[in-house]
């Protein structure tokens, strides 16, 4: 409902300010962000009906308003028991995958070779953090 | 009070991805209930970390550091125009560190202050959250951001010096043709690296607010801090995507021959641009569609630790809840419909559309003021270095904000366009905001994440020499601005009465110096003679004040039972608590009037 909002919204600002301007640059950026808003809203919006609101949400149990604990205003804490999430409590691929980024931009500036580095380094990242999520492996 | 230890049972996090056999969810956890430390120390904890203290402090330190170089950029500035015709800088040096100046304070300091370091460390605690709710890509929105500065410092280490184009590089000075050298180069993947980085964390900080808070929490029992972040992070999804694709461009422009922001080197009919040149003003257009938004993105944070603080130091709920977290969404939506008004004098804009929402603007924010006095009216005022630091954010925004309503009719922005008028203007919304408000929040959270105070007396004596300077530097700027000096240069004539000003202008800025000298003292006091915070100095009322200071892995061992927006008041407080928001099914409780 969130991004349909948005897209409603920058919908409204666009065609006011086009019927006002008739002007190209700030429409299309208006109408852009609209559609930006539109396009993961309606593709939400459409999983959410098909299963009725309650069943299975893109990955996850859609609960319908006021399901969740965190939604109602009489939860109590002990209503949250249980497993949160998983968290990572420690990973050295977001730090490899961060050097990689930084030496394949600065190949774009000081020279390809910087790439040389840089890539195999986010490719092995990028491996790495997926290994990791399977296995549940931390540093 | 009742002990910690009478409360209700916790949620339960596991350590363990995927598979893990659920904990028991009363006292006894396992191995510490996930909430023991995990993994390696030292550096390599620090290299590792997805903990958003970890990061929420990283994050914090690096951009204090940029804060300090962007400052010592600022006083080069200033002893520059000291005399009309100074020689203490090159015209190309000034150029230079005018640009990263406000690069640094804009993209390096004010916002990864706030949501990536206040925000990172803040928001988890406010809701009840064990972390992020995705703790890898938020390490990675600090990795990219860290890099991203190393990359835009390393502009003063390049041939040809760093970028010298403004921190705004309109097209076509920012093009290949005016700004050769890859000082430039340099600059725009500094801020492809920080745009990511900044975009993971909007991501981080929406998901963490809809999916993580802890029963009971629901969005209108939210802190206003949270509130403010929640927005803030959809408007740097908004707004951030826009200028890394925009820098992407410009960059294919200086290096591909694209023509997307330049029209040199294009196809010319009868020495005119074709439909195949590019659009220079289309550079003026995608950047404040980013930059609009991002003065909201900047100013929003502050705003919420400001909520944060007035209502704790005036010993009142926070008044008008409601109305703050509407006000903010309004504020949001129509930041993202003003960005032309940094254009009016292109005359390519529709004045009156721009200046309407410009002037609408005015209106949820007013509604901010208003319940910011209210809280405050009639409240017991506890004038803690923090409480000082918001009170003159207070001060300092309303000015900027007057000036910045007069600047949002055409006539009036005709007249002071590129003067220092502006520069004055800017400098009092960003100052007062990013540097007032933030600095209020991190006197206020301080004892949170070290488990230990600041100096009070020092912290004081920063303020008041902060806020003195902080008049003395911006005040003469706008005279000297309607005089029509204009921005961004090195000297001036000597017949015009500008050096008064300008010397009035430099003492101030001085004053700022000595007052963030004082702040380092303070941290060194507060390092070598520690004196303990305990969980909840400031008799706080929100959730982040309940555990311990500093918080432990993951964040709670206990929670209070979450029936308002002041969960720890609640709770420490059963005979004064928070009136009610909103409908409930629970028994009516007894609403006390709080004092």
């Amino acid at each position: 409902m969130f991004l349909l909002f948005l897209g409603v919204f920058f919908g409204i600002v666009g065609t006011v300010y086009w019927f006002w301007s008739y002007e190209d640059g700030g429409t299309m950026m208006l109408v852009g962000t609209a559609a930006l808003g539109f396009l993961p809203g309606l593709y939400y919006f459409f999983w959410h009906k098909r299963f009725g609101g309650r069943k299975f949400f893109f990955w996850g149990r859609a609960p319908g308003a006021g399901d969740r604990p965190s939604d109602s205003d009489d939860a109590t804490i002990a209503e949250g028991a249980g497993v949160v999430d998983s968290f990572p409590s420690s990973s050295i691929w977001p730090f490899v995958l961060g050097m990689g980024a930084f030496f394949t931009v600065l190949a774009l500036v000081f020279g390809s070779w910087l790439a040389f580095l840089g890539v195999p380094l986010i490719l092995t990242a990028l491996t790495g953090v997926t290994a990791e999520s399977r296995r549940g492996g931390h540093v | 009070m009742r002990s910690v230890t009478e409360v209700l049972n916790p949620p339960v996090v596991v350590d363990q991805p995927h598979g893990a056999a659920a904990p028991p969810s009363s006292g006894d956890h396992g191995h510490d209930g996930g909430h023991a430390e995990h993994g390696p120390t030292g550096i390599l904890k620090w290299l590792t970390s997805t903990d958003h203290k970890v990061i929420g402090m990283s994050y914090m330190i690096t951009s204090l550091v940029m804060f300090y170089l962007a400052g010592i950029m600022a006083l080069l500035i200033r002893l520059q125009l000291t005399t009309p015709h100074a020689t203490l800088l090159s015209f190309n040096q000034y150029n230079e560190l005018f640009t990263m100046h406000g690069s640094l304070m804009l993209y390096l300091f004010a916002g990864p202050f706030a949501f990536g370091g206040l925000a990172n460390y803040i928001v988890p605690l406010q809701i009840g959250a064990p972390d992020m709710a995705f703790p890898r890509l938020n390490a990675l929105s600090y990795w990219l951001y860290l890099t991203g500065s190393i990359t835009m410092l390393l502009g003063f280490f390049v041939a040809g010096g760093a970028a010298s184009f403004g921190w705004v590089a309109y097209a076509p000075l920012s093009g290949a043709t005016s700004s050769p050298g890859i000082g430039g180069d340099v600059w725009i993947m500094a801020l492809v690296l920080t745009g990511f980085s900044a975009i993971f964390t909007g991501v981080n900080l929406v998901a963490t607010t809809f999916y993580l808070r802890a029963p009971g929490m629901t969005m209108f029992r939210m802190p206003i801090f949270t509130w403010n972040m929640l927005v803030t992070g959809i408007l740097i999804l908004i707004a951030f995507p826009v200028l890394t694709s925009a820098l992407i461009m410009l960059f294919c422009d200086r290096h591909f021959g694209t023509h997307i922001f330049t029209v040199t080197g294009c196809h010319l009919v009868n020495g005119l641009p074709t439909a195949s040149c590019g659009s220079p003003l289309l550079w003026q257009n995608l950047f404040w569609f980013f930059g609009h938004p991002e003065v909201y993105i900047l100013a929003l944070p502050f705003f919420g630790i400001a909520t944060e603080v007035f209502p704790v130091f005036a010993r009142k709920p926070v008044f008008g809840y409601k109305g703050m977290v509407f006000a903010t969404m309004a504020i949001a939506a129509l930041s993202t419909g003003v960005w032309a008004h940094h254009m009016f004098t292109t005359g390519a804009v529709l004045l009156p559309f721009f200046s309407f929402l410009s002037l609408l603007i005015a209106v949820p924010t007013g509604i901010k003021f208003f319940n910011w006095i209210g809280t405050l009216w009639h409240g017991q005022l506890v004038f803690t270095t923090a409480m000082l630091f918001s009170l003159g954010f207070l001060f300092a925004f309303l000015m900027g904000g007057v000036t910045g309503i007069m600047l949002a009719s055409p006539p009036i922005d005709f007249a002071t366009h590129d003067t220092y008028f502006v520069v004055a203007h800017f400098h009092q919304v960003l100052f007062g905001t990013a540097v007032l408000a933030g600095f209020a929040g991190l006197y206020y959270w301080y004892p949170k994440m070290f488990g230990r105070m600041l100096n009070e007396t020092l912290g004081k004596w920063h303020f008041w020499l902060l806020f003195i300077g902080f008049w003395v530097t911006f005040m003469p700027q706008y005279v000297v601005g309607l005089l029509g000096m204009p921005r961004r240069v090195a000297s001036y004539p000597s017949n015009l009465g500008w050096q008064s000003y300008n010397i009035v202008s430099t003492v101030g800025a001085f004053i700022i110096g000595v007052s963030f000298f004082i702040l380092l003292v303070n941290f060194v006091v507060s390092w070598r003679n520690p004196v303990p915070a305990g969980n909840n100095p400031w008799d706080a009322h929100t959730l982040e004040w309940f555990t311990t200071s500093p918080p432990p892995h993951h964040n709670y061992t206990h929670l209070p039972p979450i029936r308002s927006e002041r969960p720890t008041w609640d709770y420490n407080h059963p005979d004064n608590l928070t009136v009610h928001h909103g409908p409930s099914k629970s028994p009516p409780k007894e609403k006390v009037p709080v004092a």
